[in-house]
């Protein structure tokens, strides 16, 4: 599977990619889409076309020493533009 | 018009529902003058939101106890609602509208949970409106962070050695844990089945009733 | 003063954040919250908004209305200012319209059946 990064982003406006996941390292579980962009439909406007991937966390990436359960998981759904190739480890 | 609350019929001779005789509030006043301009203008008439309402109303999680009892009983079934959710559940007879759809099935090691922590994304053309509590900030703010806490508060306790896997509903799919089988249900029909399948055990913060 | 800790996550995005119980209680839908769902799926489908630009508009509303209002009270709220800026009616338009309603009677019942 492969493996991406969320952007650390943090632009003002309507976005789908949750803060807690923003920086976090997964891997991408199955492809989806393509679907319009909603950071384009939510303003009114004519979406870009985006694949969508199933990006599969562990809670031990997202939570650290905090986490309640380590190997225990995490899926959300990330648009392509989101995200950034990780290279292997 | 001085309203009678004795006889509670409203000016058109109807019966109040619940709701309607208490005192008008400014969303409820905004409710109705968006409505009645919307049908002014010809994008919609009432004859379409009492058929919307209807089709919602008719949406339940008896809708998905269905789908959940077939995919136990009929592997076929099963392969193709892995495949394809949505496509598998139409085929059923559904009017699940335009759904995209995930099935999630538990195994003796995994545990799914269903969550939207940006807004309340649930399913609802399969199993209805959602439970107020799916929306609140707690079930919104802790599920992806201590799942297991929450699920105790609701009862569902696993193995250590079960893996917990969190969906946060995020885009475009939608999703319905597959709960394992209750024991003891050898030789049971699907109609039987279906009857165990709760609407908690479908979005993962419960479990089937066992027989 | 300015808050020197903000890192741009908004207030709708609290996945992860410490909270208190799930709450238990339920109540029916009723009627009018009904009809406000109705009135979205039916708007929506006609390609006057979508269902991102409801959401844009809740989280623009802000944290207070997300303590303050009701869930369907935001909905109608977002419903409304969506369908503004598509241009299906007017402000002056909703304003004539609000006080037809409000001279109809006191009760949700009222102000809604003297429409028909």
């Amino acid at each position: 599977m492969q493996r991406v990064k969320v952007r650390a982003d943090m632009p003002p406006g309507h976005v789908r990619t949750p803060a807690y996941l923003r920086g976090k390292i997964g891997v991408t579980e199955r492809l989806l889409g393509p679907f319009p962009n909603p950071e384009d439909l939510a303003y009114g406007h004519v979406g870009q076309s985006l694949i969508l991937h199933r990006v599969r966390f562990s809670m031990a990436e997202l939570w650290g020493d905090a986490a309640e359960a380590p190997e225990d998981t995490l899926e959300a759904e990330i648009y392509a533009h989101w995200l950034e190739p990780v290279d292997a480890p | 018009m001085p309203h009678d609350h004795h006889d509670h019929l409203s000016p058109s001779g109807h019966p109040y529902r619940p709701d309607d005789d208490q005192p008008l509030s400014y969303w409820q006043t905004l409710e109705i003058a968006v409505r009645e301009l919307l049908v002014e203008k010809g994008i919609t008439t009432p004859a379409d939101i009492a058929v919307q309402i209807d089709a919602m109303d008719a949406r339940n999680p008896a809708m998905g106890a269905k789908v959940v009892a077939r995919y136990w009983t009929d592997a076929d079934f099963a392969a193709a609602l892995i495949e394809d959710a949505a496509r598998a559940t139409r085929e059923m007879g559904f009017d699940i509208g335009p759904l995209k759809l995930i099935a999630l099935p538990n195994t003796a090691t995994l545990h799914n949970i269903v969550v939207c922590t940006l807004c309340s994304c649930y399913p609802r053309n399969l199993l209805g409106l959602p439970p107020d509590w799916y929306k609140s900030r707690a079930y919104r703010s802790r599920t992806v962070r201590e799942p297991r806490k929450v699920l105790a508060e609701f009862g569902v306790t696993l193995p250590d050695n079960t893996e917990v896997r969190v969906h946060d509903s995020t885009a475009d799919m939608r999703y319905i844990v597959i709960p394992n089988r209750p024991g003891g249900t050898d030789g049971w029909d699907a109609a039987a089945l279906a009857d165990l399948v709760t609407r908690d055990s479908m979005i993962g913060t419960g479990l089937p009733r066992t027989p | 003063m300015t808050n020197a800790s903000f890192d741009g996550r908004r207030w709708h995005d609290m996945g992860g954040d410490i909270a208190g119980p799930v709450p238990t209680d339920q109540h029916d839908f009723s009627l009018w919250e009904k009809r406000v769902d109705a009135l979205m799926v039916l708007c929506s489908g006609k390609g006057l908004f979508t269902v991102d630009g409801l959401r844009r508009v809740l989280e623009d509303m802000g944290e207070d209305s997300f303590e303050t209002m009701t869930y369907y009270e935001r909905w109608i709220a977002s419903v409304n200012q969506n369908l503004i800026e598509a241009g299906a009616y007017t402000t002056a338009e909703l304003a004539t319209k609000m006080a037809q309603v409000q001279a109809r009677g006191t009760t949700y019942g009222e102000a809604s059946d003297a429409a028909r």
